[in-house]
């Protein structure tokens, strides 16, 4: 019915092409920034960028491509771009400094990367990250951002899981609201100087693609309902990740899927969906009224011992214990890592014991976090200094002192590795629409390592973008395009159709009920563990799911009008395919790697085994049908990309 | 609690809430009575439970801004009761939980009152003057790009801290609907000292404290006249100390600046 048309899809079947560089691997960054074409200063303002989010990748993307000279607009679903959820994260950014001269490198940081990432992500892209690491830092401390310090004035660092290295930047428990506010700023700046157009609370809703290239974006102005187009020479999606498909999760309770999903249903290939992090240390549920999860940071497990009674059953409280009665079953079971094993592995731990019926808690579902040793070794004041707005959170949640009792932590969904799938240019299988930050898939592989989305999301903006976005606006001729051309009346009208639809079904259940069905759907069959027969069932019941949202949905209000229901339901109508897309997903990688753990390949220990011979691949996977609200099943092709590992040999994981 | 006065277990509560349909309208407060709250549920699932049951009666949700529900993110804020974030020290509303509250309690949960945050529906604000504020000088300019090693600038361990302690502000604006002035000072005075006790921040200063001052005023904000009323609101317990140094950094930029 549109001319709005899809992306061209020669790539059908074929391989993709990633466009890494060939060569040594230091060379690699280098040598492609020089081959990229550059954009002449004099026609940076000619160019008009919009970027979509303003966590730390879009802010940071946004300011630095505004100091180059480009015209560029900023939208955000939040009120403020300083909203975003990068605002959460506490426990630090990683970066290969070697300040405190324990032996990192640039090289260690890759090559924990890949191993922390099950070997399933990019050598090249990888190295990339490890190589910008130390350039963040350095502009973020010239932003004024105040990490903390030793008492010699220089920089303060501390280790994360997967690493045998200090090599943490943090700003208290607050990283991610230090990191963000430089970005935000950094923005705001190019705001103040009338560089940079700023939308607040405008949601895109679709991708206008006109004569194959991604053109501009169609959005909802969230106060009036008002229905928006911008047309540009490139968009940049940077809109986090897809966590809340579970519906508990840590993320933030505006954090969606919705962008990148219309570009998905638009022709951009979406890889390695069922790659979902599950963080270990969280606050357990605590009934059905809960509506998010917190996080208590991995930093806790520098000084925090994990434990479980080593009886089942055992209602003893934790104190009355005694030392040779219980499990410290990370430290047991990988002396050399310890408490600071990956996320992927102290979370199957943690659910193994508990499923075994040495849980703790009223409910049996979570184990201990042991300050107990620390406060005896260092004093209650140096451990409050650490973590001391961490404890509070905790205490204020639970009305429980960690202080004096050890803490409850269970695993949580917290971040999603799948995401679009980029080039080494960070640009989708759409020509000109690029991807940064959580929403793409492209550094962490099956499982990503501890203060490492921090980094990925200011690479992509600070530094990577900005050099490959020639490789577009200098590399392709792009005729002019305005508002006036029909694919931005068609998809305008795509959307007005839908958010009429959901509005007018009329039926008797609201957008939560769903989401709640569907996300424990999800965590069941598609969360820390899976099997052939459990996912083939969730198909099953997600289908169904879906089937009765489209009849039995019901939203209030209007559209004309500020209606945060009706931005809920279009949320949850994208999740409820993207859940779809998890499972097709996690059942077609027949093996076990990083945070996707299928029950049938364990090895005799119950680590995850991989089966490089046929999954040494990223999952790209093509739209192809309507969906269900134009009334056909969604269905997908898969197009794999190879993994190639000439400088880390393929090997199994091992932390013991 | 009698067994006869408990229909269902949990807290009983009697809510009076604005409601305002949009920022034309005059807006009024409605009585909704709720049961069956648990004393863990926080307060924002507590506002979850009153809404899933309006939408179940057909009648529209009570609209207020979230997002992270931790405390972090400044999107959450209701007065509860007159008082910004509630009754607890140092809690967002978000991080509020109902056992804070007495069984059988009436609220009343309005929305942050101020010239510079008209209200857009309910207890949703717009907030926006406070990016403006920054816009105008909250910032240290540092193109991308060209930083020296971060370790070049060593910064006093106590320095550090303090900066730390104001740039924890989470722009929520409860300083502004606590102050009787509607004054907007602890919010600029926590940005004042979280870039002007850097070494960085220091070639910007005099030019950041005036540009920012102006921008406040022209937003509507008033002046503070030591009421402290937007210490005792901030969930994040910024000091009024910010204040007496955005006031010393204003008179000494008046005095100083050349532009
Ligand atoms: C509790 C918690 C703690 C964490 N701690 C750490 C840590 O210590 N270290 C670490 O490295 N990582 C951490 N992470 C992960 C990390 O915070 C995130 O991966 C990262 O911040 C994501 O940044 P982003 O810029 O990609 O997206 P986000 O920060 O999620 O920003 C998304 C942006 O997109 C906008 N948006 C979304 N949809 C739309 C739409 N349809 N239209 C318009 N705009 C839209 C939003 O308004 C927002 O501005 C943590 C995560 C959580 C949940
Ligand atoms: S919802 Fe983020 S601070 Fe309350």
């Amino acid at each position: 019915m549109s001319s709005q048309s899809t992306a061209p899809t020669a790539a059908q079947n074929a391989t993709l092409d990633s466009k890494c560089p060939q060569g040594p691997i230091q060379d690699r960054w280098d040598r492609h920034r020089f081959q990229t074409k550059l954009v002449n200063p004099a026609n940076k303002r000619r160019f008009h960028v919009l970027v979509v989010g303003t966590g730390l990748a879009g802010a940071s993307a946004a300011a630095t491509l505004a100091e180059l000279g480009y015209r560029v607009s900023v939208f955000c679903i939040h009120e403020s771009p300083r909203r975003a959820h990068s605002i959460a994260a506490q426990g630090g950014i990683n970066a290969a400094k070697n300040y405190p001269n324990d032996g990192d490198s640039i090289w260690r940081l890759f090559y924990d990367t890949i191993k922390g990432g099950d070997y399933r992500a990019r050598e090249s892209n990888v190295y990339r990250l490890a190589q910008i690491s130390n350039h963040i830092i350095d502009q973020c401390v010239a932003q004024g951002v105040p990490f903390a310090r030793e008492y010699g004035g220089l920089l303060s660092n501390r280790s994360f899981g997967g690493a045998q290295v200090s090599r943490t930047f943090y700003a208290r428990g607050q990283t991610g609201q230090q990191l963000l506010l430089g970005a935000y700023q950094a923005l705001m700046r190019q705001v103040g100087e009338k560089k940079i157009q700023l939308y607040s609370r405008r949601e895109m809703l679709d991708v206008v693609v006109a004569d194959g290239v991604a053109r501009g974006i169609v959005c909802r102005e969230l106060g009036s309902g008002k229905i928006e187009s911008f047309a540009g020479d490139a968009v940049l999606l940077a809109t986090g990740g897809y966590g809340n498909v579970f519906y508990l999760s840590t993320n933030a309770k505006l954090s969606n899927a919705t962008a990148a999903w219309r570009a998905h249903r638009r022709g951009a290939f979406f890889a390695n969906p069922c790659f979902t992090q599950i963080h270990p240390t969280c606050i357990p549920v605590s009934g059905s009224h809960q509506s998010k999860l917190t996080l208590m940071s991995e930093s806790l497990r520098n000084d925090g011992r994990v434990w479980v009674p080593q009886k089942r059953d055992d209602d003893r409280p934790p104190a009355a214990i005694p030392a040779a009665e219980r499990d410290y079953f990370l430290e047991r079971k990988y002396p050399s890592f310890g408490n600071l094993v990956p996320r992927d592995v102290a979370s199957r731990n943690a659910k193994q014991v508990c499923d075994e019926g040495r849980g703790v808690g009223s409910s049996k579902m979570s184990v201990y976090l042991d300050f107990g040793d620390a406060i005896a070794r260092d004093g209650a004041p140096k451990i409050a200094e650490k973590y001391g707005n961490l404890f509070q959170m905790y205490q204020r949640i639970t009305a429980e002192d960690p202080y004096h009792s050890p803490m409850r932590i269970y695993p949580a969904v917290h971040y999603t590795m799948g995401g679009l799938w980029v080039d080494y240019n960070l640009e989708s299988t759409i020509p000109g629409l690029f991807v940064l930050g959580e929403a793409n898939f492209s550094d962490h592989g099956a499982n990503r390592l501890g203060a490492s989305a921090l980094m990925q999301g200011l690479a992509d903006g600070y530094f990577v973008i900005p050099a490959t976005l020639g490789s577009h606006l200098a590399g392709r001729k792009l005729p002019p395009v305005s508002t006036a051309h029909p694919a931005f009346a068609a998809a305008e009208q795509d959307v007005q159709q839908r958010v009429e639809r959901l509005l007018s079904i009329n039926g008797k259940r609201g957008a939560d009920d769903f989401h709640r069905e569907l996300g424990l759907i999800v965590w069941n069959y598609c969360g820390m563990a899976r099997n052939a027969k459990g996912l083939d069932l969730a198909l099953g019941k997600v289908g169904a799911l879906r089937e009765e949202f489209w009849h039995n949905l019901r939203v209030l209000g209007s559209a004309q009008e500020l209606n945060q229901s009706l931005e809920r339901a279009g949320r949850v109508a994208d999740f409820l395919e993207l859940a779809e897309l998890m499972i097709v997903d996690a059942r077609h990688r027949e093996e076990s790697c990083g945070g996707h753990f299928r029950e049938e390949y364990q090895t005799e220990d119950g680590e995850a085994r991989r089966n490089d011979a046929q999954f040494a691949y990223a999952a790209a996977w093509q739209h192809t049908a309507p969906g269900a609200d134009k009334g056909g099943q969604p269905s997908w092709s898969l197009h794999k990309e190879p993994l190639n590992f000439e400088f880390v040999s393929l090997s199994q994981r091992s932390y013991q | 609690m009698s067994a006869d006065h408990a229909p269902s277990s949990g807290m009983r509560l009697t809510l009076n809430i604005w409601r305002q349909s949009g920022p034309a309208d005059a807006g009024r407060m409605e009585t909704y009575h709720l049961d069956g709250i648990s004393p863990d549920m926080s307060f924002l699932e507590m506002l979850d439970v009153l809404n899933v049951r309006l939408e179940r009666e057909g009648r529209e949700p009570v609209a207020f801004d979230h997002d992270c529900r931790e405390g972090i993110c400044g999107s959450c804020g209701v007065m509860i009761d007159g008082n910004a974030h509630g009754p607890e020290a140092e809690t967002a509303t978000c991080q509020l939980h109902m056992r804070s509250f007495a069984d059988g309690a009436a609220l009343t949960i309005e929305p942050f009152r101020a010239k510079g945050f008209p209200v857009l529906k309910d207890l949703v604000l717009d907030r926006s003057a406070f990016d403006r504020i920054i816009a105008a000088g909250g910032f240290i300019s540092a193109n991308t790009g060209c930083a020296v090693d971060a370790n070049s600038t060593p910064v006093a361990k106590s320095d550090a801290e303090l900066s730390m302690d104001a740039a924890q502000c989470i722009g929520c604006g409860a300083c502004v609907a606590a102050c009787p002035n509607a004054a907007a000072m602890l919010f600029v005075g926590a940005k004042i000292a979280h870039l002007g006790l850097l070494p960085q921040g220091q070639p910007e200063r005099s030019k950041r404290v005036l540009a920012m001052a102006r921008q406040m005023e022209a937003e509507g904000f008033g002046s503070c006249s030591n009421y402290y009323e937007c210490e005792a609101a901030c969930p994040k317990a910024i000091s009024v100390e910010n204040i007496a140094r955005l006031n010393r950094d204003y008179l000494r930029a008046g005095l100083t600046t050349r532009d």
